[in-house]
């Protein structure tokens, strides 16, 4: 096995460019589990630790860039605020010890329907900025996942960071788990409301092939009283239909009915936890 | 490969460093420093918690290449006595497999929040399993070195 270890982008760019079959690791979460347990024998591992660029954060015009090394633990104390969506959900992984090390750009590699990060990056319309030696391209994060645990990073590429839009009013996620730490999820929902195009930004996790998107539950949310307090049935109906965009399997977490259940619930919360927050802060 | 690291204050070098090997393996295996445990190589226990670069991280999830020119400080270095002796007066430890890594998650708690109220232990001690004590006797050991850290702060 070759361990590679740039200290810079370019060089990261380059060397994955020259082995694109190298696998590269960040904080490790995911890579060293499947090393330890023998369930993959890379032929190299590029360590992406060192490079300064991908564990920076900076704002935009637009809102803030993420880099994709950045711990968790770090997006919760040094960008919650900017991306409280993103947060909630990095408060909800693993432990301290996993905050500490594990990454966005590593949930985004692993791609696994459960990783907790993606609802909310599908609620709030973040972007996922990719690079490799033929350039940058950005993917909305909603077109990112293809698959179980597959994505559009090719194999010369890497994840640089998320670009996560200012927040335009309340973001709240949940997920439901057998404790309240260290739990994959069973399932996960993400609702972000924008407060100026009165519209609903919606992410479901661990309930389907990829994260997905509740299309008719943003329909219906959009034509929601903007001007009134959420009524019971409005929030109800989302949740149905919320739970109507899920494509859940039984496996060893959760059935199928159970999960698709689950997330209505959870959806009808979020909603109503969200519309409360909004309606608080008088920004009708 | 060959690996650099200083450990517990000291300039270490492993040599025949598998690339896919832990940081853990390096420190138990080939620097003889068997303190930080081994029980699930899969980030679920927390037994192998060691301070890198002062943050507090499962050794087994580290590849022994990420460690490269860093600073690492186990149950073996200083610095951590204080919560060790609470742990004893509070019969916090029985067979000890988990006590390296939680006097070192329990350190990292202290040194954030010198005050943690029992939510907040119990938070910052998700990644801890004990198959013994029933997680009481180590709450206790925690609010003891809290206490003493407190009682110091109000003495200076
Ligand atoms: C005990 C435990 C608890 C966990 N709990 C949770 C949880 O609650 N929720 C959750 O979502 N996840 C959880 N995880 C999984 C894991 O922590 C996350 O998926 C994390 O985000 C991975 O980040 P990392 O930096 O450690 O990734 P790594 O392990 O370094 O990499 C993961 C994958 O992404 C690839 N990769 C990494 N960085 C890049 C990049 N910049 N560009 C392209 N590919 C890249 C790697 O090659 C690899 O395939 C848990 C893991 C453990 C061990
Ligand atoms: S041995 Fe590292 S967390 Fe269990
Ligand atoms: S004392 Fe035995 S595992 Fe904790």
């Amino acid at each position: 096995m070759e361990f590679m270890r740039p200290t810079t982008l370019a060089e990261a760019l380059a060397m994955k460019a020259a082995t694109p079959e190298a696998v590269p690791i960040a904080g490790g979460t995911d890579v060293m589990v499947e090393i330890n347990f023998d369930k993959r024998r890379p032929g190299a591992l590029l360590d992406l630790s060192s490079v300064a660029e991908l564990s920076a954060w900076d704002l935009r015009d637009d809102g803030t860039r993420i880099g994709a090394a950045l711990p968790y633990a770090r997006v919760i104390a040094e960008v919650g605020e900017r991306a409280p969506g993103l947060a909630a959900a990095a408060r909800t992984v693993g432990s301290p010890q996993i905050r500490n090390r594990g990454s966005v750009g590593g949930n985004l590699g692993s791609a696994s329907p459960a990783g907790d990060a993606h609802p909310p990056l599908l609620a709030d319309g973040s972007t996922v900025e990719i690079a490799s030696v033929r350039g940058t391209r950005t993917v909305p994060a909603r077109e990112f996942f293809t698959g179980p645990k597959k994505s559009v990073l090719e194999p010369d590429e890497l994840v640089t960071a998320v670009l996560v839009p200012a927040p335009r009013g309340p973001q709240q996620f949940a997920k439901v788990g057998t404790r309240n730490a260290m739990v994959i999820a069973v399932c996960s929902f993400a609702v972000a409301l924008d407060t100026e195009a009165l519209t609903v930004g919606t992410g479901i996790g661990s309930a389907g092939p990829t994260p997905l998107r509740a299309v008719e539950a943003e329909r219906f949310a959009a034509g929601l009283d903007w001007d009134a307090d959420l009524p019971e049935s409005a929030a109800r109906r989302f949740g149905d239909l919320v739970a109507q965009a899920a494509r859940p399997i039984d496996d060893v977490r959760g059935t199928a009915a159970y999960r698709r259940h689950a997330l209505g619930v959870l959806a009808r919360r979020t909603l109503t936890w969200a519309w409360a927050e909004y309606r608080r802060s008088g920004c009708a | 490969m060959r690996v650099r690291v200083e450990v517990n204050g000291e300039q270490r070098v492993a040599d025949d460093v598998w690339e896919g090997e832990s940081l853990l393996y390096v420190l138990r295996e080939r620097l003889g420093l068997p303190g930080s445990k081994n029980a699930c190589e899969q980030g679920e226990c927390g037994s192998c918690t060691v301070y890198l670069d002062d943050v507090a991280v499962c050794a087994c999830l580290v590849a022994a290449g990420q460690a490269e020119g860093r600073r690492v400080r186990t149950i073996e270095g200083d610095g951590l006595e204080e919560v060790q002796q609470a742990f004893l007066e509070t019969g916090a430890v029985q067979c000890g497999f988990c006590t390296p890594g939680l006097i070192v998650a329990a350190h990292d708690l202290l040194r954030r929040d010198p005050a943690p109220a029992d939510p907040d232990i119990r938070e910052a001690l998700a990644g801890n399993l004990c198959r013994c004590t029933g997680y009481e006797k180590i709450m206790d050991a925690v609010r003891l070195a809290a206490s003493r850290a407190k009682g110091r702060a109000a003495c200076d």
